[in-house]
């Protein structure tokens, strides 16, 4: 770590991590509640566990993602952030808003949350993902200008590279893309329209565009390669990703009253969106196998190739396999989508903000890398977490086929609680794996305790001895 | 304008072995680019299976006079985008720097005239909701003049850098970069111009 004022991304690391955790406590719950409907009912309801679940991990990553930033952008402008302090005072607001609205949803029934936080004046709340009351939309909006403000405000006064503007203009885009949240009207194909604005121009357009800087900042600092290569792959990543996920959107607006031309355009380009996937993965296995130097950080090179190829499979082969509209007449709204929304997340966004944690950590705790120790205990926990999603996103499918062949097809189709029954083993299976997946996190977690002395770094100088 | 066609060019022995023109990575984009119009044409294609007549009688509307003299206007661009790199090769930058100009002053002849087509088709009504012909059409035809208006954008750059003196002979890789995008966009006209204006 060259700069002082990066130390700051230490405690959103740390909030990170620990709503992390808290996000798949509330996985197991929701998880358990489709085998056993009447668990810790009514203290939580499946509605509030499966809420919880989900905006937990959107807080988390973009508590990561912030954390990322304010690594990053000092260490490629080369120059201290413009206010440590104004960072840190919006650490603690984001991390405050979010711990509230968490306990809000647990203690307070959602429809009087809505009354008491002002949602009749202007109504935003109810939809999947954006079910934040409108202190905390309002409260997260500040929080990014914030961010913006002073990541740019660095920029400004620093280098200004190629991957840095990358990775700004990602995050302002995260902001701008984040606004449409704020309009819910009564007409529900409108409404439908805004609402994937937001979740699609993030997870399939903007958010690849931090997840390749990311990625990019990582591979130039651990491979040694030139920056000049990195960022000409990035850049061609950037225009794939855009011409494949602006139109790509359309494949959301199938049958929900748009015009029919979505149908096509949304299946055509939905279709391509697999591929800055690819590149990605290409892109970094080329950069490992043509790497320079070795690093000492052997788990954070993991986590960087891992990444691309997790998120091929989630959001590449399990999105497409989804998304041509004659296949989601079909598998809509089912288990499907479950499957590849688990693999998807934690392949591509969850799986980034790890690598950069774990590149990044060693050194806001003043070392290059971690010992050899805690390092095993991290590749320990990587391999349990990502075999456990990938038996998580299988178990889902199997749910997913069970009831688009029992309740969607045939001549005789069943009740959606009869297939529910019939995916029932599924369901015990995927809680198995989450319970794994659970394991995987704690030996994770281990790590950052796990005590050693010998490092990487000692094993390299012993063979060059 | 002086400018004389550059020949003589030294042919690799091996072909096969001669490494791709330009920047490795555009080959990727490239690759990438046609898989997205290739799976567009699958798509025109699979639909006019089963709407031959709509498609036959809704081509009837297009301007074929207009796609061909655009066609044309496209292809010498690509002749005078390929001078500019054999000038590049021959270090007879000033030249080059003209070819590449030339290729531009063309490449907006052709967006100005798609313009000028699209005004055209929306007074006949033409529009993304009509029906899937005019759909595919719009979004072909629009999606393509959104890469020469791009391709426009590189080779200005390219140009930019030309007249400053920032390639020579040893130095081209960018001339070719830009150059082999815009063959690319070329050819997908090319192909685009048969299936959706001619063949039928």
């Amino acid at each position: 770590m060259k700069y002082q004022s990066q130390s700051v991304a230490k405690p959103y690391f740390i909030a990170a991590l620990g709503l992390f955790l808290g996000q798949i406590v509330f996985g197991l719950i929701a998880g358990w509640q489709y085998i056993d409907g009447s668990f810790l009912f009514p203290a939580i309801p499946f509605d509030v566990a499966r809420m919880v679940h989900t905006n937990l991990l959107i807080v988390w990553l973009l508590m990561a993602f912030m954390g990322a930033a304010y690594f990053i952008v000092p260490a490629e402008a080369e120059t201290e952030i413009y206010s440590p302090k104004l960072a840190l005072i919006t650490f603690w607001i984001f991390l405050v808003t979010g711990a509230l609205t968490i306990a809000a949803y647990l203690l307070v029934p959602y429809s009087t949350l809505a009354a008491m936080t002002g949602d009749k004046i202007l109504p935003s709340m109810g939809r999947g993902y954006l079910e934040q009351p409108l202190p905390t939309k309002v409260g997260i909006v500040l929080v990014a200008l914030s961010l913006l403000f002073n990541i740019t405000m660095t920029l400004l006064k620093g280098r200004k590279t190629s991957l840095n503007m990358i990775l700004i203009g990602g995050l302002w885009g995260l902001a701008l893309l984040f606004l449409p949240s704020f309009y819910l009207p009564v007409d529900t194909v409108k409404a439908s329209y805004s609402w994937w604005w937001v979740v699609h121009g993030w997870v399939e357009g903007d958010w690849e565009l931090i997840l390749s800087a990311l990625l990019g900042f990582i591979l130039i600092k651990m491979t040694g390669i030139d920056r000049e290569i990195v960022e000409k792959w990035l850049y061609i990543i950037v225009a794939m990703t855009l011409i494949s996920g602006i139109i790509g959107i359309g494949h959301h607006y199938y049958y929900t009253g748009a015009p029919e031309y979505w149908i096509w355009l949304g299946s055509i380009f939905s279709a391509i969106e697999p591929i800055p996937f690819i590149m990605l993965v290409v892109f970094a296995v080329r950069m490992l196998l043509k790497r320079r130097r070795e690093h000492p950080n052997k788990a954070a090179m993991l986590w960087a190739i891992g990444t691309p190829i997790m998120a091929f499979l989630g959001a590449g082969l399990w999105g497409f396999m989804i998304t041509l509209a004659p296949v989601q007449y079909y598998v809509h709204g089912t288990n499907f989508t479950a499957a590849h929304g688990h693999l998807a997340f934690f392949g591509a966004y969850a799986m980034v903000c790890l690598a950069i944690i774990s590149y990044a950590m060693p050194q806001l705790r003043g070392r290059a890398a971690n010992s050899v120790t805690a390092q095993r205990w991290e590749m320990t926990g990587f391999w349990v977490m990502v075999i456990s999603m990938f038996l998580i996103a299988l178990t889902l499918t199997g749910a997913g086929i069970v009831t688009t062949f029992a309740q969607r097809m045939g001549d005789n189709p069943v009740s959606f609680m009869e297939a529910q029954e019939r995916a029932r083993i599924f369901f015990i299976l995927r809680e198995v794996a989450g319970f794994a997946f659970a394991s995987g996190l704690l030996i994770y977690l281990v790590s950052f305790f796990a005590k050693g002395d010998y490092t990487y770094t000692d094993e390299v100088k012993g063979a060059l001895k | 304008m002086n400018m004389t066609l550059a020949t003589g060019i030294p042919q690799s022995r091996n072909r096969s072995l001669a490494p791709l023109p330009g920047d490795l990575a555009i080959w990727f984009f490239i690759f990438a680019e046609l898989l997205v119009f290739g799976a567009l044409f699958v798509a025109y294609a699979y639909a006019r299976r089963s709407h031959v007549e709509l498609f036959n009688a809704e081509q009837g509307l297009l301007d074929r006079r207009l796609g061909l003299f655009n066609t044309l206007l496209l292809i010498s661009s690509s002749f005078t985008a390929a001078q500019s790199v054999l000038c590049a090769k021959a270090d007879r930058m000033r030249q080059c720097s003209q070819w590449l100009h030339l290729t531009l002053m063309l490449g907006g002849g052709f967006l100005l005239l798609k313009m000028l087509e699209f005004q055209r088709d929306a007074a006949l009504g033409i529009s993304l909701s009509r029906n899937l012909f005019d759909m595919f059409y719009l979004c072909l035809t629009g999606f393509h003049f959104l890469h020469v208006f791009m391709g426009t954008l590189i080779l200005s750059a390219v140009a930019f850098k030309a007249g400053r003196g920032a390639y020579s002979s040893k130095n081209l890789t960018g001339i070719e970069t830009g150059v082999s995008y815009w063959h690319m966009v070329d050819m997908v006209w090319i192909v685009l111009f048969a299936l959706v204006y001619v063949i039928h």
